[in-house]
């Protein structure tokens, strides 16, 4: 199949980007977490630095509350391109105090991530991690730009960001900050899947319809895994459906769907009315600016 | 499916927000739970009617105040195009929020709103289009509404932005009539309007023909990183990669390195692990050479019989960014293509006003958000085109060496002077 215009330009774009900072950067690092976003970023870091190897290794920042399946992918794309892969891990920054647990039912560790990945960052001394952050997504991340640049304390500034020109891209920064680096800002959730349509790629199975066990909560369906504690008056109920996005089991709703193939998939993304946070996400449901603030402290 | 990139600006009040909301609405990319955060917060602020703005104002501090205050970027896309709108302020402390719009747009979109007629800060718009070199420009006259839907105030404000217009460059201009908030004449021609006999914004958006704007004549390939896998696979792989910045490169041709000036062939071109017949301008690419010539990233590959300027003093159009003023004392970094060097500003031989296009040939500084004419000399020399003849090796930005800040952008007009 050849690709339509749009989407090879959106590619040449994203590869642009990844180049420049393996040109430019002493040590970058690509998070990949197997969600589709990521692997569609990871993919064109393969193909950007073709016949040779990536050259940096890629990060998981990992809430232990992750899809098996999800895992399982992970661990088989990193073993077949031949990656080094670093795990930071939430369980961690929380064994060693740095983060603290939410307690309750709803408990997640969506916002503990930041604590983590701040850390790794520090720790390894990384001037430039790569994010499949999308501008579509949500309507902070519309302002965000391709190099973003954090402070010490890993903060976003939206109203002190540089001006970005042309394809012109500055990462000079000081000692301790960093650079967020979104080689797919200018993609969509459709983008997204028709290029892996295009590009035959394999991603994990709960991406499409199957059979599983829900409950229904705070208008989502919610998968019944070892990660989800019940509330008293819940009762799981067998669904047919999928994930439009993948993030922490315990935050990340599934939509019902019969779409078992990326065709299937393609089609019902072009003509469904709800956005995929509006749809999945329990974590922007707080406010008006809940991706705004998180943003600010250094979530990606 | 083609890609359009458009920039819009617009004051406050121009209604700008509201009509991107209006076309991502009548183009049905606004999702139920979008348009239903955005009714429940109009509802809670007391507006009377869907405050289709707050889709676009996307920072709290924007939807507190009721302004655009940075560059977003939004997406759509109907069945024949897609679209990227780098929506922006259009205030004159914005000036370098437009220009970055501006940057990476096919098309600019201008509002003016019928009741006020041509103001200063639409002529500042043309402006900037033109000097990014915005080669389409559609002008909305929005809130036709409030004036009863009257042809002679279309007319009136047509004839004098053409007028203004003439002096700037432009390959096409268009006025549509509109109400972004009803949405007359935007997806839907108006039955408001019948007097107006053109296209809906929309259809003009899906039909702007903007294939031609691409420079197919000068090949130019900026070195961007230099691919060595040194595996037993590729013992002696060496591939240049990088996005062609304009012309055609294909297997066979004879190419020219800069800066040290070698000839060879190129043996492949490469589409990111395929082998294709042709690199066209802006795909990211890998050339294998024939011959293997000390060749790295900032060098420049391009015909031996077009080759861009080559030098160290160069004039450009500038556009400051910074608090801190254009000083020509200060040496700063450069970022042309993907060379590096540092460079002086040498001279500033003008301010230009960009409502009156007056030339302020007195000026001493160039302060945030002023848009001026200098001489810059660099530490090496940069391989480059003339802004007008190529965007990718006609630009460049400026970096304070000291606050690690994108200071100023430059568009170059050619070897100085």
């Amino acid at each position: 199949m050849t690709m339509t215009s749009n989407l090879a330009e959106l590619e040449a774009e994203a590869v642009y980007v990844i180049r420049e900072v393996a040109a430019e950067f002493e040590r970058p690092v690509m998070l990949f977490s197997g969600g589709k976003d990521s692997l569609v970023m990871l993919h064109l870091a393969v193909k950007a630095f073709c016949p040779a190897k990536v050259p940096f290794p890629v990060m998981h920042v990992d809430t232990g509350h992750n899809f098996d399946e999800v895992i399982d992918f992970r661990d088989r794309t990193v073993e077949r391109l031949g990656l080094q892969l670093i795990v930071a891990s939430v369980q961690d920054s929380i064994d060693h105090g740095t983060a603290i647990e939410e307690i309750g039912p709803r408990a997640s560790r969506n916002r503990l991530q930041t604590v983590t990945l701040l850390e790794a960052i520090a720790t390894n001394r990384f001037g430039a991690v790569f994010g499949g952050g999308r501008r579509d997504e949500e309507k902070a991340r519309a302002k965000e730009r391709f190099f973003s640049i954090r402070d010490e304390f890993g903060q976003w500034d939206p109203k002190n960001q540089r001006p970005e020109l042309w394809s012109l891209y500055n990462g000079r920064h000081r000692p301790g900050e960093h650079i967020r680096v979104f080689p797919i800002s200018n993609w969509t959730e459709l983008d997204i899947w028709q290029y892996i349509a295009d590009e035959n790629l394999e991603i994990p199975s709960i991406y499409y319809a199957h059979h599983r066990k829900v409950v229904h909560r705070d208008g989502m369906h919610l998968a019944v895994t070892r990660h989800l504690t019940l509330l008293p008056d819940e009762e799981p109920e067998e669904m047919l459906v999928r994930f439009r996005t993948v993030g922490d089991a315990t935050c990340t709703g599934a939509v019902e769907s019969c779409a078992m193939t990326v065709q299937k998939v393609i089609e019902e993304v072009a003509a469904s009315r709800v956005t995929e946070r509006g749809a999945t996400r329990a974590d922007d449901r707080f406010s008006e600016a809940a991706m705004e603030d998180r943003k600010k402290e250094g979530y990606f | 499916m083609e890609l359009l990139r458009f920039a819009t600006a617009g004051s406050v009040d121009d209604g700008k927000s509201t009509l991107i909301g209006r076309l991502l609405l009548d183009s049905k990319q606004i999702f139920e739970d979008q348009l239903e955060a955005v009714e429940r917060s109009s509802r809670d602020r007391g507006f009377d009617y869907t405050n289709l703005a707050l889709l676009t104002d996307g920072l709290r501090a924007e939807r507190e105040q009721g302004i655009t205050i940075d560059v977003a970027y939004r997406y759509f896309a109907t069945p024949r195009r897609k679209f990227i709108i780098a929506d922006t302020p259009g205030h004159v402390h914005y000036t370098r929020n437009m220009v970055t719009g501006a940057s990476t747009a096919d098309l600019a979109l201008i509002l003016i709103d019928a009741r006020n007629g041509l103001r200063e800060q639409s002529r500042r718009h043309a402006v900037i289009a033109s000097l990014l070199r915005v080669k389409h420009l559609v002008v909305c006259i929005n809130k036709m509404d409030l004036v009863d839907y009257d042809e002679e105030v279309f007319n009136e404000v047509r004839d004098k932005f053409s007028k203004f217009a003439e002096r700037l460059e432009f390959s096409d201009l268009t006025f549509i009539p509109i109400s972004a908030l009803d949405g007359d004449n935007v997806v839907t021609h108006s039955q408001n309007m019948p007097w107006y006999g053109g296209a809906t914004l929309l259809w003009h958006l899906e039909n702007a023909y903007v294939a031609s704007d691409r420079n197919l004549i000068d090949p130019r390939f900026p070195v961007q990183y230099v691919i060595r896998p040194m595996s037993r696979s590729y013992p002696d792989y060496r591939g240049y990669a990088g996005r062609v910045a304009a012309g055609v490169f294909r297997p066979g041709d004879e190419v020219m390195c800069l800066p040290s000036g070698f000839t060879t062939t190129v043996q492949s071109v490469e589409a990111l692990g395929t082998p294709v017949d042709a690199g066209e301008p802006n795909l990211s690419v890998t050339l294998t050479l024939r011959d293997s010539l000390d060749i790295s990233r900032g060098d420049m590959i391009c015909r031996p019989g077009n080759r861009p300027y080559s030098g160290q003093d160069i004039d450009a159009m500038m556009c400051w960014f910074s608090e801190r003023p254009l000083s020509t004392s200060t040496t700063y970094a450069v970022k042309h293509t993907t060379r590096n060097v540092r460079g002086r500003i040498q001279s500033l031989r003008y301010r230009l006003d960009t409502e009156s296009l007056h030339r302020d040939e007195s000026a001493e500084h160039l302060v945030m958000n002023e848009i001026g004419r200098v001489t810059i000399r660099t530490t090496q020399p940069l391989f480059y085109d003339a802004y007008q003849r190529c965007r990718t090796t006609g630009s460049f930005i400026v970096v304070d060496e000291a606050t690690h800040e994108t200071v100023a952008c430059g568009m170059i007009l050619g070897p100085a002077t």
